[in-house]
């Protein structure tokens, strides 16, 4: 029994085993504080479901359409650009109303203008129709709302808090912020599962992912689910946007975030929606891990100049998995069949 | 009209298989030879050389080398100015420090550890494809951007982390001269761009297009799909490598770190992408198209009269270009180099629609 579960997966496990080393490993090193430790591993988390609502976006869109959405950046910028600009006029609720209006608007208009006279081509084509996409909203929304750098106020304190002092020498120090993004992050989540379960539009948005065409011959409207799509993926930039924004200001480095997502989605898997999430997680915590603890000691042996390995780390971690395990953790395998 | 090959017969195998079957094509192609050889060092100002032609030579041989890969054998690749970040600093410590070493040699040995480092990342080629593949190209653009702007010894310890190359000498010829770069350019894009005409109607091409158009099946009659894509991984970051080379050499002169970022690899994609996939001369148009794009979208609101500010320019130029990405694609998703390809097919029948 044993026997058989190891011997399918050894990749998986070889990788899980390898993992957990590195997660363990920066106490080989004496000096490292638990309570640091856990801060660490604390923020990465933090980051890690931040980088999940990106990656979010992207599944959600590949899963119903095919379509590998790089504008998933751009409009998360875009989207954090018109809430950040509305709130100055209006009171927040208000500018994250019409900001997500603006948002449906947007999807329908890329449903109308970008998908449908593309509609059946490769899925190359697509990947450059997007970042065609990208580029035009990245001009367009620093054109319409500007470009300078603005605040996303939410009203929340942004003092770290001192908790577990008692369990560890100083304590931990966490943001508030941070939290309630997390919380955010995990209801948005519940919510798109309960849409994705339970609803009929749902069930309509699960048939087209399975298959576009057996889905529009029982009556499903293709065009509609997929401008329901985007504007699902358009919310969910909004969320990410709104939460990214009122951490690090909003500017045009925003949709760079994106960047940070798509090992995300390779490493979970293009299709699954809980690969977005466990992925973020993996990433989100390696990332900060490598960078705090594997960086000092690169800079030191190879004499570099400054660390910056969170750069890349990511992106390593998602080719040496995928080497393993083509279709990532959660996708479904494939088959190719001539 | 005149362009048919009617009395044209072949009565050898050597004039069946020439690269360019139709005499109306090899006349063209010799009197567009003497054309950039002859002609164009006479005509071409000093300004338009630095500024459009240079950059427009290098490029296209940038943009060959990621069609090779993305047109031919199918393998999507966001990450290709990374081969051509590592074909510079190759190319820049090999000079630095064998400075008697002849430039030909420094641009041969750049592209072949261009090409090493591109087999390494070709590697997961071979167990991921698609869109998959595409966004685990991205490593290598941000691993090699991180290791040149922090490894010192790439940059040789300087301290801005941007480097400077020296003039370059090959033969007792010095090249400085706008129209020397031009000449010097012109002939290394001739000789590649043979190299790569001949590679994809060898066995090596078929083998790539078999790969791209079905690699179940091509494996299945007995290409092996190891050798077919590592090989186009490597050629085509050899190509890369050598532009990546003479982009920082001919070029730029002197370059920061982040000379080769994302925007480089995307524009890469961009080329081919309007300029035609598995196209030789679509690496072409798609590589001036990108070149003179920008400069006429600065120009454009002089020329009209208007007064925009150049953060609006910018911004303008990121909407217009997206746009017109779309709009080609939608338009022409095979690329400007299939509009020549039917123009040239209308020719023949012409008068005939048929």
């Amino acid at each position: 029994m044993l026997k058989n579960v190891i011997g399918k997966n050894w990749p998986v496990l070889t990788l899980g085993v390898a993992l957990l080393g590195g997660l363990l490993a920066p106490f080989a090193d004496k000096s490292t504080m638990p309570g640091f430790y856990v801060e660490v591993l604390l923020g990465g988390l933090m980051a890690g479901v931040l980088y999940s609502l990106v990656a979010l976006g992207f599944a959600l869109i590949f899963k119903a359409s095919g379509v590998f959405n790089f504008a998933q950046g751009a409009m998360v910028l875009f989207a954090a650009l018109a809430v950040a600009r509305l709130a100055e006029r209006m009171p927040l609720w208000a500018a994250i109303l019409l900001a997500m209006a603006i948002m449906v608007v947007l999807a329908w208009l890329i449903e109308r203008l970008v998908l449908r006279p593309l509609v059946n081509q490769e899925p190359v084509a697509l990947l450059m129709a997007t970042l065609g996409v990208a580029y035009f909203l990245d001009g367009f929304g620093q054109t319409v709302w500007g470009s300078d750098i603005y605040s996303i106020e939410l009203g929340i304190a942004k003092e770290p808090v001192m908790i577990l002092a008692g369990l560890f020498q100083g304590g931990i120090l966490v943001n508030k912020e941070d939290f309630v993004a997390a919380i955010v992050a995990a209801a948005l989540v519940l919510g798109l599962a309960v849409f994705f379960q339970k609803t009929p539009t749902g069930r309509a948005l699960r048939a087209v992912a399975d298959d576009h065409q057996a889905a529009q011959s029982i009556g499903i409207p293709l065009n509609r689910i997929w401008v329901i799509v985007w504007s699902v993926a358009g919310f969910v930039a909004l969320v990410a946007g709104v939460i990214w924004g009122s951490k690090l200001g909003v500017q045009f480095s925003l949709s760079q975030v994106a960047l940070k997502a798509l090992p995300v989605v390779i490493l979970g898997g293009f299709t699954s929606v809980t690969g977005a999430i466990v992925g973020g997680l993996i990433i989100g915590v390696g990332e900060k891990m490598a960078e705090v603890f594997l960086g000092p000691v690169l800079v030191q042996a190879f004499d570099l100049a400054g660390g910056g390995i969170e750069n890349w780390f990511a992106y390593m971690l998602a080719l040496l998995f995928l080497l393993v395990r083509p279709e990532g953790l959660f996708g479904e395998k494939h088959i190719d069949r001539v | 009209m005149f362009y048919r090959e009617n009395g044209q017969f072949k009565s050898t195998y050597a004039s069946d298989q020439q690269m360019l079957p139709i005499l109306q094509d090899r006349i063209f192609m010799a009197a567009l030879l003497v054309f950039a050889f002859g002609a164009v060092p006479f005509v071409v100002s000093d300004y338009l050389f630095l500024s459009l032609v240079i950059p427009f030579l290098i490029l296209a041989l940038a943009a060959i080398g990621l069609n090779l890969l993305v047109g031919y054998c199918g393998q999507i690749s966001i990450g290709h100015a990374a081969f051509m970040a590592v074909g510079a600093y190759a190319a820049y410590n090999i000079a630095l420090r064998i400075p008697q070493l002849n430039f030909l040699v420094v641009l041969v040995l750049a592209g072949l550890i261009a090409a090493a480092v591109g087999v390494l990342f070709g590697v997961p080629s071979l167990r991921i494809k698609g869109l998959y593949l595409a966004v685990a190209t991205l490593a290598a653009q941000f691993f090699t951007d991180w290791l040149f702007a922090r490894v010192k010894w790439f940059t040789n310890y300087a301290h801005s982390g941007s480097v400077q190359t020296a003039p370059i000498e090959m033969l007792g010829w010095k090249i400085d001269a706008p129209v020397e770069k031009y000449l010097f350019l012109l002939g290394v894009l001739v000789v590649f761009t043979l190299i790569a005409k001949n590679l994809v109607r060898s066995h090596i091409g078929r083998e790539w297009m078999a790969m791209r158009d079905m690699d179940v099946a091509a494996e299945v009659i007995g290409i092996r799909p190891v050798y077919a894509k590592l090989t186009a991984f490597a050629i085509s970051s050899f190509y890369c490598g050598v532009a990546g080379a003479l982009w920082g050499f001919v070029h730029l002169g002197s370059w920061e770190p982040l000379a080769f970022n994302l925007t480089l690899s995307l524009n890469l994609l961009f080329m081919i992408i309007i300029g035609g996939m598995g196209s030789l001369l679509g690496s072409y148009i798609g590589a001036a198209f990108i070149v003179i794009l920008p400069i006429l979208l600065n120009q454009a609101p002089q020329w009209l009269g208007m007064r925009v500010s150049t953060a609006m320019t910018s911004h303008l130029e990121l909407m217009i270009f997206g746009a017109l990405i779309i709009f080609f694609l939608i338009v022409e998703p095979l690329g400007l180099a299939r509009l020549w390809a039917v123009g040239k097919e209308k020719l023949r029948l012409w008068p005939f629609p048929h």
